[in-house]
């Protein structure tokens, strides 16, 4: 049982990871995302950079409908922005990609401001029919705009190259992807322990006061979607630089409900939501193909009967949480760990 | 307590008044539509006083507040804040300057700590942007940490709120609410703090306790107060200057005692100054 934690200072209070024995298994994490492509597979490495990006983005959006309270169906499409980005300029410059992941970032931030200036004066589902229609809009220039995307048949892009080796197989791009999306979630982290994440928060708990406190709506308001949409585009410029082929229907508007649905399963405005959010909804499918893997060779049809129910079971799974705890996985973390501290006591 | 001796830093009191007055509303109406909230509304609050407005539900009270904070623009008249003219600054600026507020059904941000609370209302003045705060390094890391001595020393001490400055303000009372409000208000660097019914809905020892903080901050802060107050026992006690409004015109205004006394008011809170009238009333069984 732990009474509580004694700080000396007011740093050592703020910080992010406040225990000892949680800083302990943070190195644990480190060493396990280091290790992971020499111990594991093509297979195990493939899923984990796919949620490594999903995390990325999620992230992002959870900054702008989690935590500033703008809901959006957007991210997606910032996340094309980014990718052919990304594309363009390992085809035609051949920048080094972390030069290229700054400025799909910085592209997409553009374009999620200007979709993200009706948001003054709309909000909750009409913002989010707002920011569909911008998605449809970025599709319809990702396929029509043929001289620079490629139209239909999109681009096909070569591997990003480090000191002069080319990453081509998971295992490698990984080491992009990883670094990358580590600091994106430091930044995050950080983000809400200073004045912007504190007006964030303001905007979306009580816009009036938080005006009367001197915050400018509408530039805190675009400065989220901004920050929002940076993390799409750099999710989409790693994105682009593990598939290496980006086509208008790369990029759905499911995509998007993918990722306001891993915010929601995972915990509206909560780091911890974000990151778990995406490796659930990321994760969930492909543990229950394996499930119906394993019992194929018991039951041959399985993969005709299962394929249905998998789906079903997915969707179930979201409610089934949603109900049980509204306030997403995060809480059931916290929920988790609050009866570990005051084992045996009952909580 | 050792709030003392560091009351000096924020005592920026006195600079562009003029002759004395933080705030002057002159000749400020506002009309929705056919309704007129405010008519010719004109008063001032002098440096360092206590002023109340008073007057019964629906007087225009907190319209006249949300014209002075910039949530309405009056359709004519004047606010002049530290002897500039504010109309058609926006809130956010008027905050800046040193306009701060609480609201009648208390506006905390309810997914915060009560001390993220208190940091907000710092917001204007601090510098750290969006790159500083994602690195949390330099600007970001140092104005955070001296904002959090600030708070800690001044206002959390200052206010005794210090068990609660861990939990979320939802679950507070509502007098400890109205209390972590007037902080987040005080950690602003107000020079003028405009509290909208302070008191309303408070027991007798909470009420108690806004009242000596209230008198508090002006002694030791040196902040003017401009305060909306049902509460006639407070409003009699606090102020200076007591200002009374119905039906969106001013009635009277003057020191606490002249005010309560003034025929006007009394018919204003009665419905008829007319002790006669009103008795004979009782009698017919019209009362009540």
């Amino acid at each position: 049982m732990r009474i509580g934690t004694v700080k000396e200072n007011y740093g050592a209070d703020a910080a992010l990871f406040d225990t000892r024995v949680q800083r302990g298994w943070l190195v644990v994490l480190a060493v396990a995302l280091v290790l992971l492509p020499f111990v594991s597979g093509q297979y195990v490495s493939y899923l984990a950079c796919l949620v490594l990006i999903n995390v990325a983005s999620t992230t992002g959006l959870n900054i702008l409908t989690g935590f500033t309270g703008l809901v959006s169906l957007g991210q997606a499409a910032f996340m094309g922005v980014g990718a052919y980005i990304v594309a363009l300029l390992e085809m035609k410059v051949g920048t080094p990609f972390i030069l290229n992941l700054l400025l799909a970032g910085l592209g997409a931030a553009l374009v999620g401001m200007v979709v993200g200036l009706p948001s003054l004066r709309v909000k909750g589902l009409y913002l989010a029919i707002a920011t569909i229609a911008a998605s449809v809009i970025l599709h319809f220039v990702f396929a029509n705009w043929t001289e620079v995307t490629g139209g239909v048949s999109g681009l096909t892009m070569p591997p990003a190259t480090l000191f002069g080796m080319e990453l081509n197989q998971p295992g490698e791009v990984y080491w992009i992807i990883m670094p990358v999306t580590v600091l994106l979630l430091f930044g995050a982290a950080n983000l809400f322990r200073t004045r912007i994440g504190r007006a964030f928060i303001a905007i979306r708990d009580r816009d009036i006061s938080a005006e009367v406190l001197g915050i400018d709506l509408l530039r805190y308001k675009l400065l989220s979607f901004a920050i929002s949409s940076f993390y799409a585009g750099v999710a989409g410029g790693l994105w682009a630089y593990f598939f290496r082929v980006i086509t208008p229907e790369s990029f759905p508007l499911m995509m998007s409900i993918f990722f306001l649905a891993a915010v929601i399963v995972g915990g509206m405005g909560s780091i911890l939501g974000g990151i778990l959010g995406a490796i659930f909804m990321t994760m969930v499918p492909e543990v229950l193909k394996m499930l119906v893997g394993v019992v194929t060779p018991f039951w041959p049809e399985a993969v005709a009967v299962l394929s249905p129910v998998r789906i079903m079971v997915f969707g179930g799974l979201i409610i089934f949480f949603l109900i049980f705890e509204p306030e997403g996985l995060a809480e059931i973390w916290r929920k988790i760990r609050r009866f570990f501290h005051l084992w045996p006591f009952k909580t | 307590m050792h709030t003392q001796e560091v009351t000096q830093d924020s005592l920026a009191v006195g600079q562009g008044t003029t002759e004395g007055n933080v705030l002057s509303v002159e000749g400020v109406s506002l009309s929705f539509g056919g309704v007129h909230a405010l008519r010719d509304v004109s008063f001032s609050v002098k440096e360092g006083s206590i002023t109340s407005v008073i007057g019964p539900n629906g007087a225009g009270k907190t319209s006249l507040f949300n014209s002075i904070s910039g949530f309405y623009k009056p359709s004519a008249g004047e606010v002049r804040f530290l002897g500039e003219s504010v109309n058609g600054v926006p809130a956010p600026e008027r905050a800046r300057r040193g306009m701060a507020r609480t609201f009648q059904n208390i506006a905390l941000f309810k997914g915060m700590t009560v001390l993220d609370n208190i940091k907000l209302g710092r917001h204007a003045h601090l510098k750290t942007n969006a790159l500083d705060a994602l690195f949390y390094m330099g600007r970001a890391r140092r104005e955070e940490m001296e904002l959090r001595a600030e708070i800690e020393e001044r206002i959390i001490d200052f206010l005794e709120i210090d068990h609660i400055r861990k939990q979320s303000v939802a679950a507070l009372s509502y007098g400890l609410q109205k209390r972590v409000e007037l902080a987040r208000a005080l950690a602003m660097q107000p020079k003028i703090l405009l509290l909208d019914e302070p008191v309303a809905g408070m027991n007798r020892e909470e009420t108690e306790d806004m009242a000596r903080f209230i008198l508090d901050v002006r002694e030791e802060w040196g902040v003017t107060v401009l305060m909306v107050e049902h509460d006639m026992g407070l409003v009699m006690d606090l102020s200076d200057h007591v200002v009374c409004l119905n039906f969106g015109q001013m009635i009277t205004q003057g020191l606490p005692k002249e005010v309560q006394a003034h025929p006007d008011v009394i018919s204003a809170y009665l419905g008829s100054g007319d002790v006669a009238a009103l008795r004979r009333q009782f009698k017919e069984g019209k009362g009540a």
